[in-house]
């Protein structure tokens, strides 16, 4: 195996981290690393490099829901067509295609309450294909992309011999 | 009023290490390198079979060797990861800890006057369970130049008619120092040769970086004069559910459940469910804490070379051992000065046998993020001890 699975492993912890250092955690030479870099984002593996934000504790107002969408898949397209309708807005952070009770999941970031329940009614519901609608807004975030949000914990090891 | 102690126990000395923990809990912005247990919490999936355990209400002793289902999971351990084969009933007990196996291993097989040969620098609870068994400790000074692996000489010249037992403790704390099968087989030919045992502790053996561990019991005659240790501890970061086992001939072992049948009665049975669960399905979990260390261990190594410290490159358990021989200091005092002017505590090598002086046990078992302020503070002692030097 080469350095890829691990490199990703780090980098999706740490986008951030110095090139020099990821090399050296890797055991590897840096410029392997950099290769390996361009390689992952031309191949679309990498699609991004984000930040973790804790919203709540900053004073901008924000809701976030998650929608349930149940849609008619369309004869040659399958779901993808819709899927695409609907990514397209730009308040739409995340689409899934979901196995189960409905059919698409769609994570939807807006200013107010009002806000997402007008993009719902409006834009979402309006569709042909869209059948039904289900939203869940969230009320707090513990933990998101394998961050848990709140205090860091500290080091309680007691010191012991030996 | 008669003296109410035993005088083998007063001429025990404490250990080495927790002067400098004292005085590193009693300091602000202390960064401590000097712990030997693993900073990742137990797996949920693991704690969560102790609490489902205690939610179905087994609260009971389990037989006093344990649970048979622990005993077999350990026999499917050793089997898959060492092509071992130990029968579940009589020839493995699960003890408190790896540490309650050396104790009670070295207490059965022991009379008064049996030597114990311990190779050192080495864990520190080796020679006083060799004492407290009646036996005599021989040590065995382990070399820098040999990477702190025990070598066939060294182990042929400390062997007298009355050498009983060989303690063989690799990966090794606090060296990282490992041995792989070529190393063991020279050892193994002076074992037989003599007709004696080795106790092997194997506590570290999931952690290595090179290739992987080699239990001297796998080879050809050893595995009927050896007495297997490992646990939960270090692989599972489970410390604190204090559960360890030994393997081993069933005529050692039942005198061994005998000791730890009337000492202990049994270990805990919450933390033994929890260790079915952690042989079963654990085996993700320690490649992913193993990566890690890896990565760590790297990161140190780097630093050292970058501040141009001697160190020979460990791989295994999670300490690295540099030397600082050209400072011209003792291990206490290096490590005095450092904890006093830069906040950062290390554990002098002494801790762990003479063989220890002109070296620092440092463990990372900690985040790269503390690991990356210890070094840069370690760096500028270095300097600073070198300028002091030129002056």
């Amino acid at each position: 195996m080469g350095i890829r699975e691990e490199l990703l492993k780090i980098i999706e912890r740490n986008s951030r981290i110095d090139l020099k250092e990821l090399a050296v955690l890797l055991g590897a030479q840096e410029i392997d690393v950099v290769n390996e870099l361009q390689k992952l984002e031309e191949e679309g593996i990498i699609c991004g490099y984000h930040t973790m934000i804790n919203w709540e504790k900053t004073s901008v107002e924000r809701v976030t829901a998650l929608i349930e969408v149940r849609v008619t898949p369309q004869r040659g397209q399958g779901f993808d067509n819709i899927a695409e309708r609907i990514y397209n807005y730009p308040e739409v952070q995340s689409v899934y295609l979901i196995s189960g009770g409905y059919d698409l999941m769609v994570i939807l970031d807006g200013k107010t309450l009002r806000e997402v329940s007008t993009f719902v009614t409006d834009k979402l519901s309006t569709l042909d294909t869209v059948l039904s609608t289900a939203t869940h807004f969230i009320l707090k975030k513990y933990k998101d992309h394998g961050t848990i949000f709140g205090t860091k914990p500290e080091d309680e090891r007691e010191t012991f011999t030996p | 009023m008669r003296n109410p102690l035993a005088q083998k126990v007063v001429e025990i000395k404490p250990s080495g290490i927790r002067k400098f923990f004292d005085i590193v809990s009693e300091m602000k912005d202390a960064i401590s390198l000097g712990v030997g247990e693993p900073d990742f919490d137990t797996p949920w999936h693991i704690r969560d079979e102790g609490i489902y355990s205690l939610e179905k209400g087994r609260t009971h002793y389990t037989s006093n060797a344990g649970l048979v289902e622990l005993r077999q999971e350990i026999c499917n351990y050793l089997k898959r990861s060492q092509g071992l084969t130990y029968d579940p009933k009589g020839e493995v007990l699960i003890t408190v800890g790896g540490s309650e196996a050396i104790d009670v291993g070295l207490r059965a097989m022991c009379d008064p006057g049996d030597e114990v040969l311990i190779p050192q620098p080495s864990y520190v609870s080796y020679e006083p369970c060799a004492v407290l068994a009646g036996a005599v400790p021989v040590i065995i000074d382990l070399k820098a130049e040999n990477e702190f692996r025990l070598t066939a000489a060294e182990l042929e010249e400390a062997i007298t008619n009355r050498t009983k037992i060989l303690i063989l403790p690799f990966p090794n704390n606090p060296t990282g120092a490992i041995m792989e099968k070529k190393d063991l087989e020279a050892i193994a030919e002076v074992i037989i040769k003599h007709d004696i045992y080795v106790m092997s502790d194997e506590i570290y053996a999931e952690l290595t970086y090179k290739e992987k561990h080699v239990s001297i019991a796998t080879l050809p005659g050893m595995q009927e004069r050896t007495i297997l240790i490992n646990g939960f501890s270090k692989a599972y970061a489970m410390t604190g559910w204090r559960l360890g086992y030994a393997c081993g001939p069933k005529e050692i072992l039942t005198q061994m459940t005998k000791i730890h049948q009337f000492a202990i009665m049994c270990a805990p049975t919450t933390s033994q469910c929890a260790a079915v669960e952690a042989l079963k399905n654990g085996d993700d979990d320690v490649a992913a804490m193993r990566e890690e260390y890896n990565q760590r261990r790297r990161f140190l190594l780097n630093a050292f070379r970058e501040m141009g410290l001697d160190c020979f490159e460990p791989y295994g358990a999670f300490y690295v051992f540099p030397c600082i021989k050209e400072f011209g200091m003792t291990s206490e005092e290096f490590a005095t000065r450092f904890l006093e002017e830069e906040k950062v505590a290390v554990v002098p090598g002494t801790a762990f046998g003479d063989s220890g002086e002109g070296f620092l046990r440092i463990s990372y078992a900690y985040s790269i993020e503390k690991l990356r302020e210890a070094m840069s503070r370690m760096k500028r002692f270095v300097e600073k001890l070198r300028a002091e030097k030129s002056a």
